[in-house]
């Protein structure tokens, strides 16, 4: 393959432009991202929204309709000749774990290790099995463990080869929430101790924001944002983006300039830059970024209220009659039917055209 | 019959022990080691590339190579003798091409081990295939995919996944073929291999030594009690293996070009000529060269479908008394009773009559002593001698097909629904007959047609059981094939396969259900 790599020369994995599919219909739309040498990244959507089918890219389950994927200096993919997923070196944790029924653990560990000499395989799994804690358990087989247990031997097992870049595709979907954050900290700090660079795939933001160093969201085969968790959460990019994760509601704004919108509180600023037409706007408010206040200009009466557990969250109808959700420190919240006063705790929100004035979006399949 | 042939000593046996008795044991043992290679080379990468490959023809082969399932054994066995011996098609084809004439060449005895080996490989192979087509759909592709993931070639990771995790699926279709081996009586009597089968039979009538009989078959009991417990080991261990796993990502490999052609020879072979080809010239002969009169036709299919119908008729009755009690009194013993009566399944014909025959025998020479005494005037043999004798025999040989199909169909009717249709008021019988009765339909329909086929192939028993001059399809097919009237034997075996074909569709359309 003689394509010339004009891609950073940071960037470790770099997906450019790629387009895959399924007979019918196309499944990655032109995705774009460059992750570095030990990043941990988190490809997070909705199902159906092509994430998988751009992990099984990468591993070399699934051919690129166009654009190309390269790992170091390795043409994986470049929309016409693949590289057959055994001569890739990337090591896949698989959603229902796959590992061999078969085999023992130490015997699932080693699998992937024929070509070296035995010596160095037998150590390589022992240190593995070290690393994930079942040092006495290199004679069982996989159905005499649990599912967690299951869950880290697959682990050493994509890792026994030393690949170049790991995936997890929804590693942690078959386990429940407490094994599951117990297990990801111990994950994440083998991984880093390694410098692994991990993409993994999740549909559940609890789990991509404790796992990753970034968390890129995806919808309809499109890259919509790639940032720091926090980022993702206080900065959303789009409109798909704030509503996918966390909570929150659009109360109506009007256009100042490309940064600024009016609304019931007064004038905010964008993070994005706003475009003039149609000059309705909408202003992205979530619960936390809303207080009580003894008084101010914006009065609203409370609807109903949800103990949370050290706080409760409010759902409160404005003047207007806009609704809006409001978290509150769950002591001293109000009663329902009690009018309040609020203020926004922070200044910058995502403002995007009312949908109503623009046609109407497909939203998430 | 074990009793039988532990306490009565028999002269024949020691006989039988000095002389023959090596000789079977090494045939049946030659005949299962090449059974046992041969299903597994016929069967399994034809399974592999059926359930994890795309090639041209690839659906209705996979459907074409159940059918030789439908072929009895001995019925494939005189098909090819009659196109491979020195007077058939080929050799006379041969001849006139090459000039030669006999004993100038030397051409393929049909008539020998290997023969029997081929026969019986060419029909039994579906269960090997079945099963391991079965595991590998069930692997998925995610374990295949972890093996490439893991620096492993398609043709490594066939080796060294795909094969090993199979292998007990593998091992259980085998010990299948091998127990159809052994129960095995049509093939080898005509081949002249003398094994345990042919020798419980020679036994029987040429020495009409019912002991020495029994014990031969108590011996050949100890090989099948073998293979039954590999097979259910195998199985247990099968369940490990296999874990319902999201298959939705599963694409097969995309074959082309001459590896695609290859992929579709392989799975064309086992069913070209374990079905199209003897098929085909059964065809042939029934239609343009037999001269069986209409009238004996029709008698035979007669005496075939009411022996069978009523055989059927019973087996189900039975299967379904068996599995409601056990599903309204869970004890362990009716567990244990319904999995005994179970085994009747991987007994061969020969053990089952034997066995049948000496209580039998007893209760009529009983009864005939009684009649002496008291006068009551019956004379013959009222069980032993009648249809009664093979209809009992039948029932012990089939009853499991029947209770493992109705067994299955109850399973499925969970518990609940019956208290839920309880719960609003309705009687047992109306839950019976509102509830159950539609549900089981399908699986009590199965069951009969299943036990009807079985009956209907059945050669053994039925050889060795039947009232004096009573014919069946199976027997008057398999006499006319020992006459070496072959082509006249044609007739009733093609009804027999035809009749066998309806459960092979059966199943394939269940598992094709199944799979979607």
């Amino acid at each position: 393959m003689s394509i010339a790599s004009n891609t950073p020369p940071s960037a470790y994995l770099s997906i450019e432009n790629a387009y895959a599919g399924y007979a019918a219909e196309s499944v990655v739309n032109g995705v774009t991202l460059n992750i570095q040498q030990g990043e941990l990244i988190c490809l997070l959507g909705p199902s159906g929204c092509g994430k998988s089918s751009l992990l099984r890219c990468i591993a070399g389950f699934h051919a690129l309709y166009s654009g190309r994927i390269l790992l170091g200096d390795k043409h994986l993919d470049d929309g016409k000749t693949q590289l057959p997923p055994e001569q890739r070196n990337i090591g896949m944790v698989f959603q229902d774990i796959a590992l061999f029924p078969h085999l023992s653990v130490t015997e699932n560990i080693q699998f992937g290790l024929f070509e070296w000499p035995r010596k160095e395989a037998k150590e390589r799994s022992k240190q593995l099995l070290t690393m994930i804690g079942l040092q006495s358990m290199g004679q069982r087989y996989p159905h005499e463990l649990s599912g967690g247990q299951q869950q880290r031997v697959a682990l050493a097992r994509a890792l026994a080869a030393k690949p170049d870049l790991l995936l997890l595709d929804e590693p942690f979907s078959g386990l429940d929430a407490a094994l599951r954050d117990e297990l990801i900290p111990d994950i994440v700090d083998l991984l880093k101790q390694e410098q692994i660079t991990t993409l993994m795939v999740s549909h559940d933001q609890a789990e991509a924001f404790a796992f990753a160093d970034r968390v890129a969201v995806m919808n309809q085969g499109r890259l919509e944002q790639i940032s720091l968790p926090d980022a993702i959460y206080y900065e959303p990019k789009s409109r798909f983006v704030a509503e996918f994760i966390g909570e929150g509601e659009f109360i109506t704004a009007q256009y100042v300039d490309h940064h600024h919108v009016n609304s019931l509180f007064g004038q905010s600023r964008s993070t994005t830059d706003i475009n003039e037409t149609p000059c309705n706007k909408e202003l992205f408010i979530r619960p936390d970024d809303v207080e009580i206040v003894e008084h101010s200009k914006v009065v609203a009466q409370v609807e109903s209220k949800r103990f949370r557990g050290g706080q409760s969250l409010l759902s409160v109808t404005l003047e207007d009659g806009q609704s809006l959700a409001v978290t509150c420190h769950a002591v001293k919240a109000p009663s329902v039917g009690d009018t309040i006063y609020l203020a926004l705790k922070q200044h910058r929100f995502l403002v995007t055209d009312d949908p109503s004035k623009i046609e109407p979006k497909n939203e998430a399949s | 019959m074990v009793g039988q042939s532990l306490f009565a000593g028999s002269e024949v046996f020691s006989h039988l022990l000095n002389t023959v008795l090596a000789d079977y044991v090494l045939n049946s043992l030659i005949l299962m080691a090449g059974v046992g290679i041969g299903t597994v080379v016929m069967g399994v990468p034809a399974a592999w590339l059926a359930a994890m490959c795309d090639f041209p023809g690839r659906r209705w082969l996979d459907w074409g190579m159940l059918l030789p399932l439908a072929m009895p054994a001995y019925v494939i066995a005189y098909t090819y003798t009659g196109m491979l011996d020195f007077a058939g098609p080929v050799q006379t084809l041969l001849r006139e091409l090459t000039g030669w004439s006999y004993g100038e060449y030397w051409f393929w005895d049909i008539r020998s081990h290997s023969g029997a080996i081929a026969m019986l490989v060419l029909v039994l192979y579906p269960y090997v295939y079945l099963m391991a087509r079965a595991t590998f759909l069930e692997q998925s592709s995610v374990s295949f995919e972890a093996s490439r993931n893991l620096g492993y070639s398609p043709f490594r990771a066939f080796l060294k996944v795909a094969i090993p995790m199979a292998r007990p699926a593998i091992i259980a279709g085998v010990s299948l073929a091998l127990m159809e081996t052994l129960a095995d009586y049509g093939t080898v009597q005509y081949f002249g291999i003398p094994t345990f089968s042919t020798g419980i039979f020679r036994t029987f009538y040429g020495f009409g030594d019912a002991n020495g009989a029994a014990q031969l078959a108590s011996l050949l009991l100890l090989f099948v009690a073998t293979l039954i417990f590999v097979e259910r080991y195998s199985r247990r261990k099968l369940s490990y293996n296999v874990r319902a796993g999201s298959r939705a990502m599963a694409s097969r490999i995309h074959l082309k070009g001459r590896r695609a052609w290859l992929a579709a020879l392989a799975c064309f072979i086992p069913f070209f000529f374990g079905f199209l080809l003897p098929a085909g010239q059964l065809l042939f002969w029934s239609l343009f060269e037999a001269q069986m009169p209409w009238s004996d036709f029709l008698s035979l299919s007669w005496n075939s479908f009411y022996l069978a119908g009523l055989a059927a008729l019973i087996a189900i009755i039975l299967a379904t008394l068996l599995a409601y009690t056990q599903r309204f009194n869970p004890s362990k013993l009716i567990k244990q009773a319904s999995q005994f009566a179970a085994l009747g399944y991987a007994l061969p014909g020969t053990i089952i009559a034997i066995g049948v025959l000496a209580p039998l025998v007893f209760v009529d020479q009983t009864l005939l002593a009684f009649s002496d005494r008291f006068g009551l005037g019956i004379s013959g043999l009222i069980f032993s001698g009648t249809l009664f004798a093979v209809l009992f025999a039948y029932t012990v040989r089939f009853l499991a097909v029947a209770l493992g199909s109705i067994q299955s169909g109850l399973g499925q009717i969970s518990p609940s629904l019956d208290e839920a249709a309880k719960g609003m008021g309705r009687s047992p019988y109306q839950v019976l007959r509102q509830i159950h009765a539609p549900l089981m339909k399908s699986s009590l329909l199965t069951a009969l047609l299943v036990v009807f086929v079985d009956v209907l192939k059945e050669l053994p028993a039925t050889l060795m059981l039947r009232p004096f001059d009573f014919n069946t399809l199976a027997v008057r097919a398999f006499e006319l094939a020992s006459d070496e009237r072959l082509i006249e034997a044609a007739p009733p075996s093609l009804m027999i396969v035809a009749v066998g074909l309806v459960p092979v569709l059966l199943l394939n359309r269940a598992i094709s259900r199944h799979k979607h």
